[in-house]
C-alpha cells in the first residue's frame, strides 16, 4: 500500500459518521465490514482490536468538528431545536467534510446546502436560512480583511460612472424575520473558548437558547460590518440596500441609483438628501474602498478557502 | 539545545501557550512571561480582532509561531495559498522557529483537523522530509517538527517511531520539538519504554521541548492537554534536559483551562530542571552540520 493509498483509506475511515450512540459504525459506505477495513490496516494491541483503535479516531474527528460547527452556530441550534441540530450538523458535515485548513471555514457551504436539503430545518425553514446568513456573515465580517477605506473626500470626487468597491468584512442582507437581535443576543451569551488547538476534543454537551415566542415578520435589511474590531448588524433602509448591492455587484453609480429608486415610494424631490446622508455615513464607517474588478475581488474571496 | 541554529539561537527560557481565556489578565496584569506560542491558524486571517490582539502581544512578548495544519506527513503536495498566508503571519511575529506535527492529517482536499499519524516506512521518511524541506525554503526560517501522540499502529510500519523521527529530521535537517508528553502517551498506548525514545533522539537537533497533562482512560491514553503535568512526564523531561542542556520549554493547557497564574506556575515548574541543567557536549560540528542532498543518498 502507498503512501496515499493508506492514507485514503484511514481518512475514508476516520469521516465515516458515528452511530447513533457515538460509536464508529460496522459497515463501510462500500457496505464493507469495518471490522475487516480496520484490520487491513491498523495493529491490535493487547488491550484493543484494530477497530477499537480506528474509533478512537472517528470519535474524535466527529466530536471536534461537531463542537466547531456548535460554536459557529448556536443561533441555528435554538431555531431547529437540540435533537434536529444534531441531526442537520451530522448530515451536514457528512456531505461538506472541511476543505480548509481553519475550521473557522466549516459553515461556507451551509446556506446552499440547506436550500438543497430543506427537510432539515423542519418547518421553520426560512427562518433557518435567514439565522445561517446571519452567523456566517458573522463570521465573514470576524475576520475578514479590511483595505483603506474612501474618505467622504474621495467620495466628493464620484460622479454617475463612478465603480465602488466595498469592504470585504461587509456583508449585505436581505431577511425575511427580524432575528438580528436574537442571534446577537445569542452570541452574546456564548462563552468564547473557540481555539484551535492539537489537543483531543471532548464530546462536549451542546446548549441552545430559546428562541423567543414571536420573531416579528418582514423585509429586514442590514449590513453586517466591522468596526474598531467588534461586529455590528446596522438596520439599513430598503433602497439604501439596494444602492449598495448594485455597487458592490459592479454597476456605476448612476446605474445603482437607478436600480435603488426603481419602485421606491420615497419622492423624488426627497431622495438627493437621503442619499448624501446614507454616504456620509457610510464614509464614516469606512465601508468604500477603491474599486476593484470582480475578478480580483474573487481571488481575494478565494483566499479564505 | 540551549541556543542552535534550530531555534534560531535563542535562549527562551519558559513560556506558555497563549489562549482566549487569558487575555483580559495578561493585556490588565501584563505578567512577566518569557514567551509565548501562538496557534497560527488562529491568525492566519485577514484582519479583525486576533490580528490586533496579536499585535498588542507581540508589543511586549516574545512570541513562537507553532501550526497545527501543515500536515509534513501529507501525501499530496502543500497548499501554496497556505504557506503564503504562513508567511505573511511570519513576518508579522517575527518568530525565530516555527514548529508543527510530524503527522497528516488532510487527503484529497479534505481536512480532517486531525494530527493523525504517519506509517513509519521509508517512502514516509522521503515524502515527509520533502515537504519540510519545502517549507523550510520557502519560509526562510528554522523549522521544528514535533512528534504527536498516537492512538493506533499500522501493519505497513517499517520503523520504530523514533526511528522514523531520526531518518526524518536528518532527511530534511531539522529541528525537533520533543514533546515528552506525546511520548510518554505512545508510549502506553504501544507499550514501548518512553526513556528508550528520549535516549535515542539527536540532541543537537531539539529545538524546543513540550509538556503537557492527558486524561487516562481504562484502555489507552488520551492527549487531552487538560490536567497538570504527571510526575513520569516530568522524569522524561528531566532526562531530556539532561540530554539537550535547557531547552526552550513550554506547557500546553487547551482544555478546561484554569487562571493563567495557575498555568503559568505549573509551566515554571521547569525551572527546577532547567536551572541545574548543563550545556552538553555536542558531536564535533552540530551547530553548523549541513548534509548535502539528503534526500538522494537513499
Ligand atoms: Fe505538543
Amino acid at each position: 500500500m502507498t503512501l496515499l493509498e493508506l492514507q485514503r483509506r484511514m481518512a475514508e475511515a476516520v469521516m465515516l459518521p458515528l452511530t447513533r450512540t457515538d460509536t464508529m459504525q460496522q459497515k463501510a459506505r462500500n457496505g464493507r465490514s469495518m471490522m475487516a477495513e480496520a484490520a487491513a490496516f491498523i495493529k491490535p494491541n493487547d488491550r484493543l482490536t484494530s477497530f477499537e483503535r480506528l474509533e478512537i479516531y472517528n470519535r474524535q474527528y466527529w466530536f471536534r468538528i461537531i463542537s466547531a460547527f456548535a460554536e459557529d452556530f448556536p443561533g441555528l441550534g435554538a431555531v431547529v431545536g437540540q435533537a434536529a441540530f444534531e441531526k442537520l450538523t451530522r448530515a451536514y458535515l457528512t456531505d461538506c467534510p472541511s476543505q480548509s485548513f481553519t475550521l473557522r471555514n466549516l459553515g461556507s457551504r451551509l446556506e446552499t446546502w440547506l436550500l438543497e436539503h430543506p427537510q432539515y430545518a423542519g418547518k421553520r425553514l426560512e427562518l433557518a436560512l435567514d439565522v445561517v446568513r446571519l452567523e456566517w456573515a458573522y463570521i465573514e465580517s470576524f475576520d475578514n480583511a479590511t483595505e483603506r477605506a474612501l474618505t467622504i473626500a474621495d467620495l466628493g470626487q464620484l460622479d454617475g460612472e463612478s465603480q465602488l468597491s466595498l469592504q470585504p468584512h461587509l456583508r449585505l442582507l436581505h431577511l425575511l424575520d427580524a432575528v438580528d437581535d436574537f442571534v446577537i443576543d445569542v452570541h452574546r451569551r456564548q462563552a468564547s473558548q473557540g481555539v484551535a488547538s492539537n489537543a483531543v476534543t471532548s464530546a462536549k454537551h451542546l446548549r441552545s437558547r430559546r428562541l423567543p415566542a414571536s420573531l416579528k415578520r418582514g423585509d429586514i435589511y442590514l449590513g453586517v460590518h466591522r468596526y474598531e474590531n467588534a461586529v455590528y448588524y446596522k438596520r439599513l433602509e430598503r433602497e439604501e440596500y439596494l444602492l449598495l448591492r448594485a455597487l458592490d455587484a459592479g454597476s456605476t453609480l448612476g446605474e445603482a441609483l437607478d436600480q435603488a429608486f426603481t419602485s421606491s415610494p420615497l419622492p423624488e424631490d426627497q431622495r438627493p438628501a437621503r442619499v448624501q446622508a446614507w454616504f456620509a455615513n457610510w464614509a464614516e464607517l469606512g465601508w468604500f474602498c477603491r474599486h476593484k474588478t470582480a475578478a480580483a475581488r474573487r481571488t481575494a474571496r478565494k483566499r479564505v478557502n | 539545545m540551549p541556543a542552535n541554529r534550530f531555534n534560531g539561537f535563542t535562549e527562551y527560557g519558559v513560556g506558555i501557550g497563549l489562549r482566549i481565556p487569558h487575555y483580559q489578565h495578561i493585556f490588565e496584569k501584563k505578567p512577566v512571561v518569557d514567551w509565548f506560542e501562538i496557534i497560527s491558524e488562529n491568525y492566519m486571517v485577514d484582519g479583525g480582532r486576533p490580528l490586533q490582539v496579536l499585535d498588542q502581544i507581540l508589543d511586549q512578548y516574545r512570541v513562537v509561531q507553532h501550526g497545527v495544519s501543515m500536515y509534513f506527513g501529507s501525501a499530496q503536495p502543500l497548499s501554496r495559498e497556505h504557506l503564503k498566508r504562513l508567511k505573511t503571519l511570519v513576518r508579522r511575529t517575527n518568530t525565530p522557529w516555527l514548529s508543527d506535527h510530524l503527522c497528516w492529517g488532510s487527503v484529497d482536499g479534505r481536512y480532517t483537523h486531525d494530527l493523525l499519524p504517519i506509517p513509519y516506512t521509508w517512502e514516509a521518511v522521503k515524502v515527509t522530509a520533502k515537504r519540510i524541506r519545502q517549507v523550510q525554503d520557502y519560509l526562510e526560517i528554522p523549522i521544528v517538527v514535533e512528534n504527536v501522540s498516537s492512538y493506533a499502529e499500522y501493519h505497513e510500519s517499517e520503523m520504530a517511531e523514533w526511528e522514523f523521527l531520526n531518518e526524518v529530521v536528518e532527511a530534511a535537517d531539522c529541528g525537533i520539538l520533543l514533546d515528552v508528553n506525546n511520548i510518554y502517551v505512545s508510549s502506553q498506548n504501544h507499550s514501548f519504554d518512553p526513556l528508550t525514545y528520549v535516549n535515542s533522539v539527536p540532541s543537537w537537533r531539539v529545538a524546543q521541548i513540550h509538556i503537557a497533562g492527558h486524561s487516562k482512560y481504562r484502555k489507552y491514553i488520551l492527549d487531552t492537554h487538560d490536567h497538570p503535568v504527571i510526575d513520569p512526564v516530568w522524569s522524561l523531561y528531566a532526562r531530556a534536559i539532561e540530554r539537550c542542556g535547557p531547552t526552550a520549554t513550554l506547557l500546553e493547557w487547551d482544555d478546561n483551562i484554569p487562571s493563567f497564574d495557575e498555568v503559568h506556575a505549573e509551566a515554571l515548574k521547569a525551572n527546577r530542571y532547567l536551572k541545574r541543567a548543563t550545556v552538553p557536549n555536542l558531536p564535533p560540528g552540530a551547530l553548523n552540520k549541513v548534509r548535502e542532498h539528503p534526500l538522494e543518498t537513499r
